[in-house]
């Protein structure tokens, strides 16, 4: 009786997944168009734009860029959200949860007026096109997802081994970084892995912060595209799709990502 | 409660020196900047993008009184509500679906559906560009066909934004759908086929009902996306789709108007607040 009542949604479903998995697949086959311009079916087929890539300096250099950004976002991003959630979990401070949710709402601010408001305030004391400046508006938009996990992650733990620690003289400052870090390696782990990820796609905020001399990969796709139709965006975005595949498929193999995300 | 202070901490200092560092990103790059905002959204350019030194309404009255923003803010609302829609239409059989599977296929039902937030939204927006363009992959295979003569035109118009926002979102939809399913079960359907409920009937009167928090949750979420989406709207619409999250980004960077475009991020963020209101209250209604 099920399978009969689940064909018809079985058929639909299949279509949405096509129409939902669609635009993400078409870059691959128009990425070895060799045409100078994007037509489908291409007259001829070839790695022409993966080479043009290679000549392309700014690409190559906003990948760099969005790279080393993405690392000291992250770096800084759980520099800043560990200690404040140990605060905000384990002090005996009032109003925790205010303090919790303060931390969470740039998350509720659209990102095209949040890169706005900050460009009003960054312009002025010549952070455009710096590296400090897009780190400190990437961290408003990776703190709150660092805060949120680890948040969860420290009040999962078992607070008794932390108490035995401190029972056997262990300082409070000892206690932390023996006992209660280490078990909080994978909230740590997939913290850094979505602050990087979140980074790294980052464009919006970035379209307002960038400068003619350092842009990230995102905004110079989305400049490229928006001027040129020629198939290297296409290249590029296959390029950034293997390497957020890649990304995530190391990491899952190495640490069990899906299991510190499924915390 | 005597165990508790062994391992925590009771001093204040101490919890505030801890959260210092992230209160200092915060005020440099959230609290000052909303509060500039708010303070530009009052002020007037001079010439040369120099900014006139008193506080006046006159953006909030020109916004009031230019129909061409007045046409903004409809065009951005009847879009978003549009693109909500089906977007609920697209989502909810996959969530459907994923609900009444088994479970081994649920997890990687549910790996596929996510696995698109993964991809930057510039890359997913630009294979939408590859598949609805004049020369693109739609046109390409029905002129092949020989269904079409002329390219149909999707790009550069409000119907490419709409299909484009609807793939992007439908992994939110499906997820918060997805969360309000647990309420679901075959038992009850069940129940209500044999007391001679036909399918329309036990969708409209079982199934819609129950799954209800669920389709509030993800409109909501839906519509808020939508009405601030600019990368989209930008590249599909290639200039010809007027929204106010674009022309935000217009007044701000290519006009160099930062009072004007900051009047318009505080009209989106009163339609945000109005939004989540709204649903606040419908929320509590059906609870």
């Amino acid at each position: 009786m099920v399978g009969s009542r689940k064909f018809p949604l079985i058929f639909v479903g299949i279509l949405l997944y096509i129409f939902l998995l669609s635009p993400i697949f078409v870059v691959i086959p128009l990425s070895f168009s060799n045409d100078d311009w994007l037509a489908f079916p291409p007259s001829s087929w070839g790695v022409r734009w993966y080479l043009e890539i290679l000549s392309n300096q700014g690409i190559i250099r906003s990948f760099w860029t969005s790279l080393i950004l993405g690392a000291i976002v992250t770096v800084i991003s759980l520099a800043v959200s560990l200690p404040a959630v140990y605060a905000i979990k384990r002090s005996a401070m009032r109003g925790s949860d205010a303090v919790l949710n303060f931390f969470t709402s740039p998350l509720l601010l659209p990102s095209i007026v949040l890169g706005l408001a900050i460009l009003l305030v960054f312009a002025p004391i010549g952070l455009l096109g710096t590296y400090t400046g897009l780190t400190l508006a990437h961290l408003i938009v990776t703190i709150p997802y660092a805060i949120r996990i680890l948040a969860t992650s420290l009040s999962t733990l078992n607070r008794s081994i932390e108490e035995a620690a401190a029972t056997l003289g262990a300082t409070p400052i000892k206690v932390f970084f023996l006992v209660t870090a280490p078990m909080m390696l994978p909230g740590l782990l997939a913290s850094a892995v979505l602050c990087f990820l979140v980074s790294f796609d980052e464009v919006v905020i970035s379209l307002f912060l960038v400068g003619p001399r350092l842009t990230t990969l995102p905004v110079s796709l989305f400049s490229y595209v928006e001027s040129h139709s020629d198939p290297m965006g296409a290249s590029v975005s296959v390029l950034l799709i293997v390497f957020t595949l890649v990304f995530v498929f190391v990491l899952e193999r190495l640490m069990g990502l899906s299991k510190a995300l499924g915390k | 409660m005597g165990t508790r202070t062994d391992s925590s901490f009771t001093s204040r200092g101490v919890a505030l020196a801890l959260l210092l560092p992230a209160f200092a990103v915060y005020v440099i790059a959230f609290i000052l900047p909303v509060f500039k905002l708010g303070e530009m959204s009052f002020l007037l350019s001079a010439q040369g993008g120099a900014l006139q030194n008193e506080y006046t309404f006159s953006n909030y009255v020109n916004f009031l009184l230019d129909t061409y923003y007045l046409e903004l803010i409809f065009n951005s609302i009847l879009m978003s509500l549009v693109v909500t829609i089906f977007t609920l239409i697209c989502a909810y059989p996959v969530a459907m679906l994923i609900h009444v599977t088994s479970p081994k296929w649920r997890n990687f039902l549910i790996i596929i559906t996510i696995s698109p937030l993964l991809v930057s939204s510039v890359v997913r927006t630009y294979g939408w560009m590859l598949l609805l363009g004049d020369t693109g992959v739609i046109n390409g295979l029905l002129q092949r066909t020989g269904l079409i003569d002329q390219p149909i035109r999707m790009l550069n118009d409000y119907s490419g934004v709409i299909i484009g926002l609807v793939e992007i979102l439908m992994p939110y939809m499906a997820l918060a759908l997805l969360a309000g399913f647990g309420r679901l079960e075959d038992s009850i359907t069940d129940a209500a086929a044999s007391l001679g409920a036909n399918a329309f009937k036990r969708f409209i009167y079982v199934t819609l009902p129950l799954t209800a928090p669920g389709i509030a949750l993800g409109s909501l979420l839906c519509f808020v996306l939508s009405i601030s989406s600019f990368v989209t709207p930008r590249l599909l619409g290639g200039g010809r789709v007027f929204l106010l999250a674009t022309e935000i980004y217009d007044q701000a960077i290519i006009e160099l108007q930062w009072p004007m475009a900051s009047t318009l991020s505080v009209v989106l963020l009163i339609l945000f607040t109005i939004t989540l209101t709204a649903y606040a209250w419908i929320a509590r209604r059906g609870a």
